[in-house]
């Protein structure tokens, strides 16, 4: 018999899109089962909790899923938002503002760095830098005005793109060790590398993010086989 | 009595994206400006395009108090938000609003990029491919739709908004693909139908001839045909 007010959520650790749904969980301060996957064998709670996809992160509240991290953000916010700060902010552009970020993210810069790091092909690669580094300087530019001179994206706390991007650091240093690059460089992009000092240190956020270094290993182990 | 309309739509005739926010205006009875890119299809944008959407240099941008918001379902969501009727786009239950934003999304990541594709394409391989993955799509819409009116139940909402400009095309498809939506997708076919009925949605959909005379010609001009 579920309850009606049973959170769980159904995820892998290594996933991005799942440290979203979590930190979100987290700053909002909802207790909920965390209900670890494979995805290279998938469970039949989650083939039939999302049935279109077959992917994580899945929301599942009393006995309804959501599917897709950014829509699991918004219900999220809007089913709790009496506890902890709003993610998405109260003024209709500004909420616009925050999600088309947040779809800048999903569209522009996540493939880019899925090409970078995964592609096998060199010139593919070679493009999806460019397309990265781009991406990251254009989400500088993005924070300069979305944060209006505070510390994060939503302004003192933090919001939909802040949890966007944040949920991507863990495998940004990962890649960042891999090739002894520094994508988050201080001197194209100031503001995004004290931005990302202040996500990690969120409560919501700081469990959440994986350690690099085993994310380093994941990889590696992904590489080889 | 202003001079300028503190509502304008850049747009393109053609645009499925564009013709979503046409529907949603119109189903807010919004008085707006239309301003059409009138090259886009040769490849020229208007300054006015340029400035308001420097990111993605693409319409339907909206522009309310000369303030740009850009990507047709957030903007979409704005008009819902800041346009109050008596028949509101998103429901107000959460779960049901997540729902009308995951099968709107399900529309832009597994049906837009195969149904746009599709016509310029020569018959081959990558035709019968793109066919077949836009016919699997049209199935999962087909069967989430079941005996539903609309995508949401009884209210006409985000997700019907998102599919229904490319009712326009399916005439194409069935010239260009050999897809006939009409005789596959009976459940489809026959919201479409339902669709056209609301004042909002006759208003803003072009012409299936229309759609098809342009994408003829323009298959001609790319040696499709």
């Amino acid at each position: 018999m579920v309850k009606q007010d049973e959170v769980k959520l159904i995820g892998v650790w290594a996933s991005p899109y799942v440290a979203r749904a979590m930190i979100a969980l987290n700053l909002k301060g909802v207790e909920y089962e965390y209900i670890a996957d494979d995805l290279f064998n998938k469970s039949e709670l989650l083939l039939k909790s999302n049935p279109v996809y077959k992917l994580v992160p899945v929301l599942i509240h009393g006995d309804k899923p959501i599917c897709e991290s950014r829509i699991i953000v918004e219900y999220i916010d809007q089913v709790w938002a009496s506890s902890g700060p709003s993610i998405l902010p109260a003024d209709p552009y500004d909420r616009a503002i925050a999600r088309f970020w947040a779809s800048y993210v999903d569209d522009k810069f996540f493939p880019a760095n899925r090409v970078l790091f995964w592609g096998k092909d060199e010139k593919s690669i070679a493009e999806a830098k460019e397309q990265f580094l781009a991406a990251l300087l254009q989400l500088e530019e993005a924070f300069v005005n979305c944060s209006k001179g505070k510390s994060f994206f939503g302004g003192d706390t933090i919001n939909l793109v802040d949890i966007a991007v944040g949920s991507f650091l863990s495998w940004l240093k990962a890649f960042e060790i891999i090739t002894g690059t520094n994508f988050l460089d201080k001197k194209k992009t100031p503001l995004l590398v004290e931005w990302a000092e202040c996500f990690r240190s969120v409560d919501a956020a700081t469990e959440v993010l994986p350690e690099a270094e085993k994310l380093v290993e994941f990889w590696k182990f992904a590489q080889a086989g | 009595m202003a001079s300028e309309k503190e509502v304008k739509l850049l747009d393109f005739w053609l645009s499925p994206f564009g013709v979503r926010t046409r529907i949603a205006l119109e189903e807010k009875e919004v008085e707006y400006e239309y301003k059409e890119e009138k090259n886009l299809i040769l490849g020229e944008k208007s300054e006015l395009l340029l400035k308001s959407n420097p990111v993605h240099k693409k319409i339907p941008v909206l522009i309310h108090h000369g303030k740009p918001i850009c990507e047709s379902l957030i903007i979409v969501q704005y008009i819902d938000e800041v346009f109050p009727s008596k028949t509101p786009i998103l429901p107000s239950d959460p779960y049901a609003r997540a729902l009308s934003r995951f099968w709107a999304d399900f529309v832009d990541k597994k049906i837009s990029q195969y149904a746009l594709r599709i016509w310029r394409l020569k018959k081959g391989e990558e035709l019968d491919e793109t066919k077949k993955e836009l016919v699997e799509n049209l199935r999962m819409l087909e069967a989430e739709l079941g005996e539903k009116k609309y995508f949401g139940g009884e209210d006409f909402g985000l997700a019907d908004i998102a599919f229904v400009p490319f009712t326009s095309w399916f005439y194409s498809l069935q010239a260009f693909a050999l897809l006939s939506v009409e005789e596959e997708f009976p459940k489809l076919t026959a919201w479409g139908n339902r669709c056209l009925e609301r004042k909002s949605v006759a208003k803003s959909l072009p012409e299936p001839k229309k759609v098809y005379e342009l994408l003829s010609a323009r298959r001609k001009e790319l040696g499709v045909e």
